[in-house]
């Protein structure tokens, strides 16, 4: 029961809990986000102006990884990367691929599959009129594309981006299961070690959902500021 | 690749002695749809009571949904199911609490109740959506028939907005079966988990995992068609695509 709640527990986990979980969630969120993004980026171009067998290539990726549960793409990841730097660099043995490069990778290419469906949402939301133009004007795809639609879809779809990124910093606590020391894996290192389960998931739980419902609240705000009016 | 395939594992005892790795993977299999099935139930029941107070033009029940709607849709289902599973039995009276830890099959029924409760914070959102989206003449209808407010919606909004809502509930579907493998963290033996055993057991990493993505396409697959073919049965003429 509450009576023998020992805040002094959380207190004293405080700076192991925010200087190594929390900072190794944030840097994974951050690095994923951008990763993906990236990469989802090229995989909605891949869809919609790439050839016929690119773009079956590219909708097929993104089918697939949607179809799978993140903690499978987790496993697989982990012990499939090791074989493939070999592969790559032909090393006589599979290569050493530290916890957070195998998660990076991993959250990379399953966020690639989500952001790419927003990405294409989005460029297929600009009125044809937009490339038209820009090819009237002497521009060729590529540029009309840089310079003129994909900052547009930036901007139109910066909130549903970042509710995906909130998703995304949820979901990295399910590094868990790779052992790593994420913000729950901290927590929970700490509720074993002193036997203190009923504190560090209560103060965990409020930390993920302070964060996110803030974030979320924040983007609320954003989305009718950047609402572009047609 | 010095790495040994040999694809006739599935076959092979596993050292369980309980039978082959392939029916290892098929019981996790059946633990997966057992804990899909009752979390969707869950989830259906509360998250269509949750939207309907949801679409209420009380601002209380806007208040109560909201808040419940918030709570479960920003704190990671991984740290839901450790409070239902090692939190919630403390907090509890003494004597629930045990009975909680005593039951049989607790990370079953933990996981299953929480995962349902996640998905139903998503599951009414939708229909909430679902009913904002219905014409306003269909309450209206609805009380000019002289039916009472829980009659409209029994009869006339819910009926009509699950309708509407039916190809996103397919994605919550789907949601639901992946989100079961994060129950693998407290210790339920569903696909994912029997998956990594058998890859433990054998040290056939790849063949492993070849075989959980392959029946997890496979269950992709026949939630998308099942769907669809309840989409189909359901079809009012008139309201043709949706």
């Amino acid at each position: 029961m509450f009576s023998d709640f020992d805040f002094d527990a959380i207190l004293r986990a405080l700076p192991y809990l925010f200087r190594d979980g929390m900072s190794f969630t944030i840097t994974l969120t951050l690095l994923s986000a951008l990763g993906g993004l990236l990469l989802g980026t090229l995989i909605a171009l891949a869809r919609i102006g790439g050839g016929k067998l690119l773009a079956m290539v590219a909708a097929g990726y993104v089918n697939f990884m949607r179809a799978l549960p993140l903690v499978l793409v987790i496993f697989w990841f982990y012990f499939l990367v090791p074989y493939l730097g070999q592969w790559l660099t032909g090393a006589p043995r599979p290569i050493k691929v530290g916890g957070f490069s195998s998660a990076l990778l991993t959250f990379v290419m399953f966020e690639a599959a989500y952001f790419s469906e927003i990405m294409r949402g989005g460029i297929q939301s600009v009125a044809r009129g937009q490339s038209s133009a820009a090819l009237a004007l002497g521009m060729t795809g590529g540029q009309s594309m840089r310079y003129i639609i994909l900052p547009q879809v930036l901007r139109t779809m910066l909130p549903v981006l970042l509710t995906q990124t909130i998703v995304l910093f949820q979901d990295t606590s399910l590094v868990y299961v790779l052992s790593l020391t994420d913000f729950l894996g901290a927590a929970s290192k700490i509720a074993q070690r002193d036997g203190r389960l009923v504190e560090m998931y209560c103060f965990a739980a409020l930390v993920y959902f302070l964060i996110c419902f803030l974030a979320s609240q924040a983007v609320r705000r954003l989305q009718t500021r950047v609402a572009i009016i047609r | 690749m010095n790495y040994h395939w040999n694809w006739g594992i599935y076959w092979e005892a596993s050292p369980e002695g309980t039978g082959s790795y392939a029916d290892m993977l098929w019981s996790g299999l059946l633990v997966t749809l057992e804990v899909s099935a009752i979390a969707w139930v869950i989830a259906l029941l509360i998250g269509a009571a949750m939207g309907v107070v949801r679409s209420l033009p009380s601002p209380w029940a806007k208040r109560i949904s909201g808040t419940y709607i918030e709570l479960l849709r920003n704190i990671p289902l991984l740290v839901q199911l450790f409070l239902w599973y090692f939190v919630m039995p403390e907090l509890v009276p003494d004597a629930w609490g045990d009975w909680l830890k005593q039951m049989p099959d607790a990370p079953f029924w933990n996981s299953a109740v929480g995962l349902g409760l996640f998905m139903s914070a998503r599951v009414a959102v939708q229909v909430s959506t679902g009913i904002a989206a219905l014409p306003r003449g269909q309450q209206a209808a609805g009380t000019a028939l002289g039916f009472t407010l829980p009659q409209t919606y029994w009869y006339v909004l819910l009926p009509m907005a699950f309708r509407v809502i039916l190809p996103p509930l397919t994605s919550e579907l789907i949601n639901t079966i992946k989100n079961s493998s994060v129950a693998l963290t407290i210790g339920l033996a569903e696909l994912t988990a029997r998956t990594r055993a058998m890859q433990e057991f054998s040290f056939q990493v790849f063949e492993a995992f070849t075989a959980a993505t392959v029946i997890y396409l496979l269950l992709n697959l026949a939630a998308t068609w099942a769907m669809r073919l309840l989409e189909r049965r359901l079809r009012l003429p008139g309201y043709g695509a949706g």
